[in-house]
């Protein structure tokens, strides 16, 4: 691959979002997790759920920090590496942007603070409160981020505007309701909830084996197989949504997924494995089960899904209709106001085609001057490198069926076998823990990687979207991220295994304390006989 | 939707223009403190206990104040994304730089005193004080670049294009002007985080940082009234020539912008803006003062009047420019041709209006939970509880 500031922009990118997207998932679901085993606290007063609130916060805040801290680079990284995109799109892209710090980052870190410092000012309820903002705050600003995210994938609500030369909105309704975008944070909110159900049934597996902290760790596996089978259901089900969707406004993405090449008669086949040849255009040595692709992705048993290379043949049409969009732009460019009408009719007839005119600059500076074959050869560039979305795809959903068997497993011991398990699961438990980041990172891999050579799908090529900038800024960048973000891996995994290893902190005093006066309680209630579960369980007075 | 043709487009984009400003006062206000604590740490703490407590003053509150900045770019890329665009690559490497410092800082207030060892806690020291230093002084002197124009260029696609080889276009960017800005801004910032070590201190904490804010307060007065005086008689301003239309799309290629005169010519034209920066050296003299007499609440405040009319005086000196260009004058970028669309900006002003009294509630409510000072006792005490 030759160096160039378009696959330099997109490497950095990828890297730093990569990055940040291994912090983002488990503070997504540990901030949930924390807030439930602090109101289990403050509906109890058990010192012990306090102890595991702080505990699990400690880590909390470990991971917290770094997402915050990469979440900075995230957004400011449009505007430096990708300046064309933000002048084209960010008329719309940039409200959720907005919106996220006002709705949502603003409560989680003005309340994080609180939550570590607040324990001795505030009062149960309110500290209660605080934790439970954080967790919203957190889970709120997923949902900007990824309809945003959304809005890239399936471009509703937005118009093409000659004179300003960019996309404008015309709705904000459908920018924050569209489909795509919902079906997204559903699927990584659960996804960042599985995450940290692992981790901590990992970590409370880890100190069962060593048979420390034991009260801490299995009321956290409970907690964590009860709410992590929640999730791990609830991911792959939205999942589904997410395929249902992209068969309706992604197709070469699910056609991509699926190594879909001809369009098959429906109900299409699923493949459940193959190699995919680009070369060949098919797939080598498939396994198919009928039915089940055309069912998943139209629900249907008569709708057909199209293949690769009907795909193809739309893209061609399309980018003739946007040579068309493109020589009217020009005229209006040139004439302004005083454009005849039939020339504004003629743009507005071709606009929703006018990316992919801009396809075509790869080429040719001029889109009008594209010969026939340069014509051929943009329509097969349309078509992402099937092999990588198919095989990262299969991982993913492998993954996220054995998250529900693990879980289901674990909350099935925690219900029914009085919190015991066997040493093999235990050892599974903790083997698992690096498998939810494995899923979460490909899901993001599947999500942008398959929108390629598209930045806005249908609107802005991923060529046209960059920076002027040199090579040689690029490669000091990526270098400084590339050693910045390794030493803060390092350091970051450091403390949070120290802290692991060390522990919860027992406050015995505040636990002897209560147990005291649980045991006056209990006694109390023996002897005056209207204890319900304790005068049952005495012997009969007979 | 018509809704939002309920409030005029010149309106939306002179109200957006405020609420820019808004957003980077507030950002100075309080995440300012903040940075100025981590670049006076060395100097107002020397042991571990004394840097503890000074590092907890700001604990619990930094990372909501950081937000304001964090904001502050979603709000340039929603209202403004041409200057979103330009800017942000056009400062490359200084935007690198202040990234990796603003990286840096969280994470060096989060880790610090997670171990005992000297040296990780003196290196994460070192880390606080780039964190603070960098940033302050870095978007000094991009103010200061920004007022004397910025070498780039808008295509007829409106792809902008920047002169210069890259290395060349960052030292360039540390001209003496600039430079002088980026002082300006470092010491203002070190002052407003000496008035709040001296509200939320007591004792040798306290006492360092009332020294060294009264020097650098006056030093802030020296140099702003230095770079005022620079700005009227060495640098060119810019002034839009030809019809200016303030309700048109946004191109800034549609508008012509003449290189001439002096910019505070806006003084003459539009006397009352010069409230600015009288109120600059009023906050910032009334700072001096209060750091030397002792006094507490009311030296933040003033410390905060100065930096409301130093950041105020130039967006209201530049008016209606947002980003002039050096390069090409017509690409420069104006409040009236470099916005969102109408709606966009409607849209984004009714969220605004709905959160922002939110926001400014809680956050209030958090610091008055917080009020009061951080003492030695405060952090041998909790050790799980403070950092």
């Amino acid at each position: 691959m030759e160096l160039d500031v378009v696959e330099l922009s997109r490497l950095q990118f990828a890297m730093t979002a990569l990055y940040h997207f291994l912090f983002v998932p488990l503070t997504l679901g540990l901030s949930v997790i924390v807030a439930i085993m602090e109101t289990v606290y403050v509906m109890t007063a058990r010192p012990i759920w306090r102890q595991m609130t702080k505990f699990w916060g400690t880590l909390f805040g470990i991971n917290f920090v770094l997402g915050v801290a990469t979440g900075i680079t995230m957004e400011f990284q449009f505007g430096m590496n990708w300046s064309y995109y933000s002048h084209y799109v960010g008329d719309i892209f940039g409200a959720p942007l907005a919106i996220e710090g006002l709705m949502a980052f603003f409560l989680e870190a003005t309340f994080v603070g609180l939550f570590f410092f607040g324990w001795d000012k505030l009062t149960r309820v309110q500290h209660l409160v605080v934790a439970w903002l954080v967790a919203i705050g957190s889970n709120f600003s997923a949902l900007w981020i990824l309809i945003a995210n959304g809005w890239m994938q399936n471009p509703v609500g937005a118009e093409f505007n000659p004179d300003t030369m960019r996309m404008e909105m015309t709705s904000f309704f459908e920018v924050m309701f569209n489909e795509v975008a919902q079906a997204k944070f559903v699927h990584t909110v659960s996804a960042g909830y599985v995450t940290a159900a692992v981790f901590v049934l990992g970590v409370s597996a880890w100190y069962m084996l060593k048979g420390r902290h034991m009260e801490l760790a299995r009321r956290s596996a409970t907690v964590a197989a009860s709410f992590g089978l929640a999730a791990a259901l609830s991911v792959v089900v939205l999942g589904d949504e997410s395929g249902y969707s992209a068969s309706h406004t992604q197709k070469m993405k699910l056609a991509a997924i699926e190594a879909m090449w001809e369009t098959h008669d429906a109900p299409a086949p699923f493949t459940a494995i193959g190699f995919p040849d680009q070369e060949a255009r098919e797939t080598h040595y498939a396994v198919e089960i009928p039915w089940v692709m055309g069912l998943i992705g139209t629900r249907s048993l008569t709708r057909e899904i199209p293949g690769i290379n009907d795909l193809v043949a739309t893209a061609e049409d399309r980018i003739r209709s946007g040579i068309q969009a493109y020589d009217a732009l020009m005229m209006i460019r040139a004439l302004r106001d005083a454009t005849p009408t039939p020339v504004r009719e003629k743009f507005e007839t071709h606009s929703g085609d006018l990316g992919f005119a801009f396809l075509l600059k790869r080429y040719v500076d001029d889109p009008r001057n594209a010969t026939e074959e340069q014509i051929e050869q943009t329509a097969w560039d349309t078509v992402p490198t099937v092999w990588p979305l198919f095989w990262a795809f299969r991982i993913m959903v492998g993954l996220g069926f054995a998250f529900i068997a693990v879980m289901a497993y674990f909350f099935w011991r925690s219900s029914f076998r009085g919190q015991t398990y066997p040493r093999w699961a235990l050892r599974l438990a903790v083997m698992i823990i690096p498998a939810p980041w494995i899923a979460a990172e490909l899901g993001w891999f599947v999500a942008e990687y398959g929108r390629q050579p598209w930045t806005v799908d249908g609107v802005l090529p991923t060529v046209l979207s960059v920076s002027h900038l040199s090579v040689q800024d690029l490669l000091l960048t990526i270098a400084g991220f590339a050693a910045f973000y390794s030493t803060l891996f390092v350091i970051e995994m450091g403390l949070m295994l120290k802290y692991i290893r060390k522990g919860p902190f027992q406050d015995v005093e505040e636990t002897e304390k209560w147990n005291a006066r649980h045991e006056q309680r209990l006694r109390a209630s023996i002897g005056t006989g209207n204890g319900n579960g304790f005068a049952a369980a005495a012997p009969p007075a007979e | 939707m018509i809704l939002h043709e309920l409030i005029d487009y010149e309106i939306l984009r002179v109200i957006w223009w405020a609420l820019l400003g808004v957003l980077l006062i507030g950002f100075a206000m309080t995440d300012g403190f903040d940075m100025g604590v981590g670049a006076l740490l060395p100097f107002v703490a020397k042991s571990d206990t004394e840097r503890r407590v000074a590092i907890n003053t700001v604990g619990p509150v930094w990372e909501g104040n950081q937000v304001w900045f964090i904001l502050g770019g979603g709000a340039i890329f929603a209202a403004w994304p041409p200057l979103y665009a330009v800017s942000f690559s056009g400062f490359y490497l200084a935007m690198f730089a202040v990234l990796a410092a603003l990286i840096l800082r969280p994470v060096a207030f989060k880790y610090r005193s997670k171990r005992d060892s000297a040296a990780w806690r003196s290196g994460w020291d070192w880390a606080l004080f780039v964190g603070g230093a960098v940033p302050a002084l870095i978007f000094g002197v991009a103010v200061g670049n920004v007022l004397q124009g910025v070498p780039f260029q808008l295509s007829p696609d409106l792809f902008s294009r920047y002169e210069g080889s890259y290395y060349g276009k960052f030292v360039g960017l540390l001209n003496p002007f600039a430079l002088l800005v980026g002082v300006v801004s470092l010491s203002m910032l070190l002052t407003h985080g000496a008035a709040w070590l001296s509200l939320k201190t007591e004792g040798i904490v306290a006492k360092r940082a009332r020294a060294i804010g009264t020097v650098t307060g006056l030093l802030t007065i020296l140099g702003y009234a230095l770079a005022g005086a620079w700005l009227a008689y060495g640098i060119d301003g810019y002034a839009l020539s030809g019809e200016v239309v303030t309700n048109g799309p946004s191109n800034p290629l549609y508008s012509e912008v003449a290189r001439t005169g002096s910019w505070l010519s806006a003084y003459t034209d539009r006397p009352w803006i010069a409230i600015a920066p009288v109120l600059a050296f009023i906050g910032m003299a009334l700072a001096v003062l209060g750091l030397r007499a002792g006094r507490e609440v009311s030296t933040l405040l003033w410390s905060k009047l100065g930096i409301f009319g130093a950041i105020s005086s130039v967006g209201l000196t530049m008016f209606p420019f947002i980003l002039p260009s050096s390069l090409d004058p017509r690409s420069s970028l104006t409040v009236w041709d470099s916005s969102s669309s109408h709606q966009t900006l409607f849209v984004m002003l009714v969220v605004t209006v709905i959160f922002m009294p939110i926001i400014l509630a809680y956050t209030a409510w958090v610091y008055k939970v917080l009020w009061g000072k951080v003492t030695e006792k405060d952090v041998t005490g909790n050790s799980d509880t403070v950092y």
